[in-house]
């Protein structure tokens, strides 16, 4: 029954996700819109390192930007289905009633972004390794590194989303930006767009202390083993290690979104929140 | 035994906490939707909350469904605290609100439908069986495909109408299940909802109204509520016997000079005056002690020069009990109300 509902809310997802009257416009838009963003990236930094690619850094910055998409997609996908189906749909009382766990109704929700998210990372790759020698080659990939850790950094961001969750339900108004708010603060202390080296030293550990800083050092050391070496940040962690601190503190968010979830869904049944509306 | 029954409150009350709000000063911080709030219903039974507006009906039902918590005393449901042991509680009940557009709009009215069913763990072939069936007896049969959001309204509620009763709930809720439906709907509904409760003693469903007739004719026992509180609890033909002893008149008049009810209000054995102004005449309703009183009122009426232009006596109705409870119509009760507490 767990099963069947969270494919139930998978199939939803991505009814909503596709609606769009016209498919070939969808496929488009799922091109179009990683690519311009990347683009926006690969203009600034040849702009400040006047037209360096060579340099170890590029590839650095174009996969973290290209992973960090994820984040959006399933952290804010997971959290997002409570905004909607509470203020747009106004079936969240409904999913309520129903006998599932909302958790996993809410994981679900974000397969289909999860998937188009998926479509996006690859075109960025692809496009990167092809036409901006990033140096990924085939066969010097660790294919096995990279989906345990990819695989990791998805139930870490599920994980995330369910405690953004949480504190959605308490937040009638406004919190459709809580969502890209968390994900554009957490993009400049997770070594997605520079090393951690380049903030002032106090900034720094609240890099060290976020699980996504090491999910993309080991996506990176997976796809392009040489990158890790130009930085100092996490030089002297060996894979094995990285792979032990993210495990730690997916753990640790698995409890913290255990706990928060459980305590917001109570705090919303007293105040009576489930089905509050914002009228804008 | 707490067991036979399908609803059990005891106690129950809820309170709303109200955010500061600077415009208003001095307005109380907090509002007691229910206090104290007694039932017992028991399975098989239809039974109805008949209330205004604001009475606290849909809280109740928030409450009983697991969506909000009670902020003292305690409810059952199906036997389950719906409290503690929501895990338990939801598998067994089903819950439709009236008068709202709910639904995902991009789905078609059977992808709605067999959607929920799946949360409830229903095979989809029986599903989708039983959708079409149910889509036929509402007349949706040709909307079946249709993206819910091309609905009209009414036909939306029909459509979540049919998601409360699909999932062969032990205990349904509706609150307000016909309002905003045209009459020919809010009837379809009506019989749905009695043929549902006779096919299977093992069900039982409470609704909310704010129509009186929807109370009298379809519910086996109602429990009329204002302000938070069950004033009376009882079969509709009990609750109107309540009133056998005394009289209800309905006089038209016509009336050189302003009348008003505080008139009548003074005279011995007049229970209850409502006066509704029409263009060019006015209607009385009366509820005396007894059909002698009659003399008084109209001996009152000539004094003033009222000329009688047609007077009936007529059975007590809800409304007349509920009037004899409050001391005001359902509809007094919600001006007031709207006024007092802000909605
Ligand atoms: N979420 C809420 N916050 C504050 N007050 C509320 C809330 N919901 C309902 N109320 C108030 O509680 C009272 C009962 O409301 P409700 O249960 O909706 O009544 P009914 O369904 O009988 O119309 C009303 O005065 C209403 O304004
Ligand atoms: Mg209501």
């Amino acid at each position: 029954m767990n099963l069947r509902s969270f494919r139930t809310a998978a199939w939803l997802g991505w009814k909503i996700e596709s609606n769009w009257t016209d498919p070939f416009l969808f496929a488009v838009y799922s091109i179009i819109k990683p690519l311009a963003g990347a683009a926006i990236l690969v203009v600034m930094y040849s702009v400040i390192t006047k037209g360096d690619f060579a340099a170890p850094l590029f590839p650095y910055i174009y996969l973290g930007n290209a992973f960090y998409m994820y984040v959006g997609a399933v952290m804010t996908g997971v959290s997002w289905a409570i905004i909607d189906d509470r203020e747009h749909y106004r079936t969240l009382k409904y999913m309520y009633v129903a006998p599932i766990r909302i958790p996993l109704y809410l994981i679900g929700r974000a397969v289909a972004r999860f998937l188009t998210g998926s479509f996006s990372v690859l075109i960025t790759i692809v496009f990167g390794a092809l036409f901006l020698h990033v140096p990924i080659e085939a066969a010097q990939v660790d294919w096995l590194l990279f989906s345990v850790s990819l695989l990791m950094g998805v139930v870490l961001l599920a994980l995330m989303g369910l405690t953004l969750a949480g504190v959605t339900l308490l937040l009638a108004r406004h919190s459709d930006y809580l969502g890209d708010a968390v994900a554009g603060g957490l993009y400049l202390f997770s070594g997605a767009v520079f090393p951690l080296d380049v903030l002032p030293a106090w900034l720094r550990p609240i890099g060290y202390a976020m699980p996504i800083t090491y999910w993309l050092e080991l996506l990176r050391r997976s796809l392009v083993g040489s990158v890790a070496q130009a930085f100092p940040t996490l030089a002297n962690l060996s894979n094995g290690q990285l792979l032990a601190i993210l495990g730690g503190m997916i753990a640790l968010a698995a409890v913290v979104a255990v706990i928060t979830f459980r305590w917001c869904d109570h705090q919303a049944r007293e105040r009576g929140y489930i089905d509050r509306t914002t009228n804008y | 035994m707490s067991a036979d029954y399908s609803i059990e409150t005891e106690s129950l009350g809820r309170v709303y906490r109200l955010r500061e709000n600077k415009k208003k000063k001095g307005q109380p911080h907090e509002l007691v939707a229910l206090s104290g709030i007694n039932l017992q219903v028991q399975r098989g039974e239809l039974f109805g909350l008949l209330g205004p507006n604001g009475a606290g009906k849909t809280t109740l039902i928030k409450i009983l469904t697991t969506l909000l918590a009670p902020s003292s005393g305690w409810a059952k449901v199906a036997g389950y605290d719906v409290h503690r042991e929501t895990v338990k509680v939801r598998p067994l009940i089903n819950m439709v609100s009236g008068g709202e557009s709910s639904g995902y709009g991009l789905l078609t009215v059977r992808e709605n439908l067999w959607m929920f069913s799946q949360f409830y763990g229903m095979q989809s072939a029986e599903a989708y069986k039983y959708i079409d069936e149910l889509l036929a007896t509402f007349g949706l049969t040709d909307r079946a495909n249709t993206k819910s959001a091309d609905l009209s309204t009414g036909l939306r509620q029909k459509m979540n109408i049919i998601r409360g009763f699909m999932t062969g709930p032990e205990v349904l809720f509706l609150d307000e299940p016909t309002l905003g439906l045209d009459v020919g709907a809010s009837r379809d509904v009506r019989g749905f909802v009695r043929r549902w409760i006779n096919e299977d003693p093992r069900r039982t469903l409470l609704l909310t109204t704010h129509t009186m007739v929807e109370a009298d004719e379809l519910c086996d026992r109602v429990a009329i509520i204002n302000r938070g509180k069950v004033l009376a609890c009882d079969t509709p033909a009990a609750l109107k016997h309540e009133l056998q002893q005394e009289a209800i008149f309905n006089l038209d008049v016509s009336a050189q000079n302003r009348l008003e009810a505080a008139h009548f209000e003074t005279l011995p054995g007049v229970h209850k005056v409502q006066l509704t102004p029409f263009d060019g005449h006015s209607q009385l309703q009366f509820i005396l002690a007894e059909e002698a009183v009659l003399s008084a009122v109209v001996n009152t009426l000539t004094e003033r020069d009222v000329t009688i232009l047609n007077l009936t006596k007529r059975e007590p109705t809800l409304e007349d009990v509920f009037v004899t409870l409050v001391g005001r119509s359902m509809a007094e009760e919600e001006k007031a109300g709207s006024n007092g507490n802000g909605h």
